[in-house]
């Protein structure tokens, strides 16, 4: 009994995290979009828009490129379900995820890559020139971030000495100082960087262009209507949050649930959507003042999130 | 019962051999597969009995090598290989079946293909230098005879075989000369007697014994600035021999330092293995860098191959170094790390050779650029691609990601040394490991999307049909295999790990163990393969779920309907205007422009009316190996110019010649005298 109410909790706590990503993504994307209104003298759309716009999106038709294979209705699917099972294990709202034992870092984030491939390939299976480009220049910014991302991962796994996700929260609970040292804001500096990119905002790509020869991640999913593109909209910004997620976790854990507790959890939701939301208003503002980069000056950005990375983990070998 | 078993995989691969070459075109495929198969199964029966039980498979006889003997010892460390190599060799006969109509039936191809298929299963039996040595050769010449098989593209597969030959004789020689110098100074030329006395040469030998040991290994591997054979003879390679040569034959390299670094000299200080670690990190980087621009498809294979040698050798490198600078455990986990990467390794890259071959005889190309649309057309091949990539680019939930986490997790906790050396490869392997990762994605993401996917680019391309059975079983087996060990890692683990114990003697019984959830020995890592995937799958279900629920109570659309892609206005689209795989790594290939430095030509003809109106335009650029050009053509270049200096001397004057015969005739005397 008590081993069935155990496994009863979790896929609640599963469930619970996984539904305020899901409905806090797109919330949080309409915030973001709010914000950039509002900073530009715009009344802008309700903040609840992006829900409205995706119930609309599954109302539509399924249409596919006549050359297209199996593949192309797949990348979305797999998009959302990568996002989907990593945010339902990770440790968003309690250190005490499902699965928490074996959520390790390194596998949440090839996970996540494994969405985004499926995705790239999706867009090639299209066969135009839109999509080919903008599945070159996203895998081009993947190859160039995953160093970034793997050192940032490194030099906060060090200290803490293990890569597991939850581990790493408690620590930062348990050891604040662990929190302020050099190498863990390092790395978060450029964990950040690398979220900027793969989630194709400003500087790095420009969610709302239109012109289709400036776009990296819209021309990409150039071809994906109705249902489908409501599922890529949905596993980006669930992903968005996601990241941004584990960001403020790793960089301000006060407030998550450390043990188990029913009042403790809802605690840790609402102050990890606190946390987000300040986050994203904050990234919003940023964009605002901030102008697209040209393609080929990327990686000296990417370049120099890899450096605040390796000088993270050096500092972290130094310091131990 | 194992001396028996030795005895039949022997001779079922020789009788196999001599079929080949005998039987008249009909049967000769048939009976060569089947006794490779026999010689296979048996090598497989001594290889598991020999991890179950621990005693090693001791046999020799001096009657067939004049002087030396052979002698036949194969520990668990060997059975790791042997299973490697049967794996890839028992899927790549049963593909030879269906490929042989394609030029692969002639006699020499089919004695040469069972011998070196056997050669390759005996390479780990050996127990002694002159049987290795010989092992070692027959295994470079027959994947030689391979090479040159291929009719349809002479002039390229005989330069390739030229390049491969000189490679793989200056590595044997590096070979044979620390193999000789160790058994001269050891007093024995068994390893055995060599692994007894090894340990009390001088420091300086110990380390010229190695350097040339690993120089001549490492080029067998595919180790950068050694490889330039590489992707020239694999890719020239037909379909099954590539798949051996890429999956089977490269690991020997590695089995190769293994065997001389840690089991007969039995270790060695920190600067042998950060040797081995730097060689690891250039070719893992410079591999995956080529993969990534090259539009070959079988070329670009042949540098992942590169790429991932580089990556077992930097765990190879840092087992080496933790062992050196006392951290047992690390040790440990690294060797298991560096096998399976090795053995992963075998299993994809096998898959991806077959599909890349399936994909040539179909469509006669293994440019990408006028590749496209296989996945509709040839769907088994399509799909064992997809996962041979996905699993390339260690993605899980395949076998590839299980290596790349233990691999990270030997770095991530082997940090505590204080050895500044140790320290500083760490952090520079971890650097070079997660760059490789990326480019490795996008090599593939380009190789699949661009080859597999889309509309096809040629006439050839459209009109491809699914090779026969034979070719996708043998093909789908290996793919299997790479989803099985994504899901259950501990199918494999637990021989690595007998595998790694022998060859290192620190005395860490299973650093990984777990069946659902690995765990580390002593430290703070856990991954659940299966549950990642199980979860999931879940998810997928459940989107898949949610789209048809949410989709169905809106309306009754029809199911999927094809329509015409976006345009930006154009009413039709060609072929043309898809992204090519040159241009899908351009970008790539101008981040990297300073390294690769390619060739670019552009040549843009005005109308004849006004200059203003541009005719034509044309653009060629041909990014050719950068070391190849740097290095290697100087050193053709003086050779050659010592071998025009040398003709001088021999212009066939008999008089001549007597003069040189009097001259050494006198220069003899005055030594003696």
């Amino acid at each position: 009994m008590n081993g069935f109410a155990h496994l009863l909790t979790s896929a609640l706590v599963a469930l619970v995290q996984l539904a305020l990503v899901a409905v806090g993504g797109p919330l949080l994307l309409g915030v973001m979009r709010k914000v950039r209104s509002r900073l530009e003298g715009r009344v802008g759309a309700p903040i609840h828009q992006p829900l409205l716009d995706l119930r609309k999106l599954f109302t539509k038709q399924r249409m596919r490129p006549r050359e297209s294979s199996w593949l192309f209705g797949v990348g979305p699917l797999v998009l959302v379900a990568t996002v989907v099972c990593v945010s339902a294990i990770s440790p968003l709202a309690t250190t005490r995820p499902p699965l928490g034992q074996s959520t390790d870092f390194f596998a949440v984030i090839f996970a996540l890559l494994l969405g985004s491939v499926v995705l790239a390939l999706a867009a090639l299976d299209t066969g135009t020139a839109f999509a080919g480009m903008g599945s070159s220049r996203s895998m081009t910014i993947g190859a160039l971030c995953e160093p970034a991302l793997l050192v940032a991962i490194l030099a906060m796994a060090i200290p803490a000495r293990t890569s597991n996700l939850p581990a790493l929260v408690r620590a930062g609970l348990g050891h604040p100082a662990l929190i302020a040292s050099p190498s863990r804001v390092l790395a978060l500096a450029s964990f950040l960087v690398v979220i900027l990119a793969e989630s194709g905002r400003l500087p790095v790509d420009n969610p709302s262009t239109h012109l289709e020869l400036t776009m990296i991640h819209e021309a990409m999913v150039l071809e994906y209507s109705g249902p489908d593109l409501g599922l890529i909209i949905l596993g980006e910004s669930m992903r968005l949050a996601f990241l941004l997620g584990l960001l403020v976790n790793l960089l301000v854990p006060w407030g998550v649930a450390n043990r188990p507790g029913a009042l403790f959890f809802v605690i840790g939701l609402a102050a990890l959507a606190a946390k987000v939301l300040v986050t994203g208003v904050a990234i919003a503002t940023f964009e605002v003042f901030t102008a697209k980069m040209r393609l080929f000056r990327l990686p000296e950005l990417l370049a120099g999130g890899f450096v605040l990375a390796l000088l993270g983990a050096v500092t972290a070998v130094v310091a131990r | 019962m194992n001396h028996v078993s030795v005895l039949i995989s022997v001779l079922a691969g020789l009788t196999a051999t001599v079929a080949g070459g005998a039987l008249p075109i009909r049967s000769r495929v048939g009976v060569a597969v089947l006794l490779t198969w026999v010689s296979c199964s048996a090598a497989l029966v001594a290889a598991v009995s020999v991890l179950r039980s621990g005693h090693a498979i001791v046999m020799s006889t001096s009657k067939i090598l004049p002087l030396t003997g052979i002698s036949i010892v194969l520990t668990r460390l060997g059975a790791v290989f042997v299973l490697a190599i049967v794996m890839v060799a028992l899927a790549s006969t049963l593909y030879w079946i269906g490929y042989a109509s394609h030029g692969l039936s002639t006699r020499s191809a089919s004695s040469a293909l069972p011998l070196f298929v056997t050669s390759m299963i005996l390479v780990p039996f050996a127990g002694g230098v002159a049987t290795f040595l010989v092992l070692w050769e027959l295994m470079a010449l027959t994947s030689l005879v391979l090479v040159l098989t291929d009719q349809s593209r002479r002039e390229a597969a005989r330069s390739a075989a030229q390049w491969y030959a000189v490679m793989t004789h200056a590595g044997a020689a590096a070979i044979l000369l620390a193999l000789v110098l160790l058994s001269a100074h050891a007093g024995g030329q068994t390893f055995a007697q060599i692994e007894l006395h090894a340990r009390h040469l001088s420091g300086a030998l110990r380390g010229t014994i190695f350097v040339l040991a690993l120089l001549g290994f490492a080029s067998k591997a595919g180790a950068v600035p050694l490889h330039v054979w590489l992707p020239k003879a694999h890719a020239e390679a037909p379909g099954p021999a590539s798949a051996l040569m890429s999956g089977a034959m490269v690991n020997l390299g590695i089995y190769g330092i293994i065997l001389v670094g840690n089991v007969l000299l039995g270790g060695g200080p920190v600067w042998w293995w950060l040797l081995v670690s730097a060689l690891g990190v250039l070719s893992a980087l410079y591999g995956a860098l080529y993969a990534a621009t090259t539009s070959d498809l079988k070329r670009l294979l042949a540098y992942s191959t590169a790429d991932n040698m580089g990556l077992v050798l930097i765990a190879l490198g840092a087992s080496g170094m933790f062992a050196a600078s006392g951290s047992r455990t690390t040790a440990a986990i690294a060797m298991v790390a560096a096998l399976l990467l090795m053995f992963n390794h075998s299993l994809f890259k096998g898959a991806l050779f077959l599909a890349a071959g399936a994909v040539q005889m179909v469509t006669g190309t293994r440019d990408l650029d006028r590749l496209g649309g296989l996945l509709k057309r040839m769907p088994v091949t399509g799909v064992v691609f997809l996962i041979g990539a996905l699993s390339v680019a260690a993605l899980p939930p395949l076998n590839g990601f299980v290596g790349e986490w233990l691999l990270l997790q030997s770095l991530l906790h082997a940090l505590p040394s204080t050895n500044t050396a140790v320290v500083i490869t760490v952090a520079v392997a971890v650097a070079a490991l997660a760059l490789t990762g990326g480019l490795t994605v996008a090599a593939f993401v380009k190789a699949m999307g661009i080859g597999f996917l889309g509309r096809p680019r040629s006439e050839e391309a459209s009109n491809a049909l699914e090779v026969p059975a034979t070719m996708q079983l043998g093909a789908g087996l290996l793919a299997l295999s790479c989803l099985a060990l994504g899901l259950v890692p501990m199918l494999i683990l637990p021989s690595l790990e007998l595998g790694a114990r022998s060859a290192q003697h620190i005395g860490v019984s299973s650093p990984v163990h777990g069946w659902i959830s690995l765990h580390l020995f002593g430290l703070r890592g856990v991954l659940a393969p299966s549950l990642l995937a199980g979860g999931l799958f879940v998810a997928l279900m459940a989107t898949v779920l949610a789209r048809r629920v949410s989709h169905r109570r809106s309306r009754s659309w029809p199911a999927l309907a094809p329509v015409e892609p976006w345009g930006s206005g154009r009413r039709t689209q060609t072929v043309r205007m898809q992204y090519t795989s040159t241009s899908f790594a351009e970008p790539l290939q101008r981040v990297f422009d300073d390294v690769i430095r390619p060739a670019r030509d552009l040549n843009v003809s005005p109308a004849a009316e006004s200059h203003y109106y541009v005719e034509r335009i044309a653009y060629r650029t041909s990014s050719d190996d950068v070391i190849e050009r740097v290095i290697y053509q100087p050193l053709i270049v003086a050779v050659r110019r010592w071998g025009r200096l040398a003709r001088k001397l021999q212009n066939g004057s008999v008089h001549r010649y007597l003069a040189y015969g009097l001259l050494a005739l006198v220069i003899v005397l005055v030594v003696l005298a």
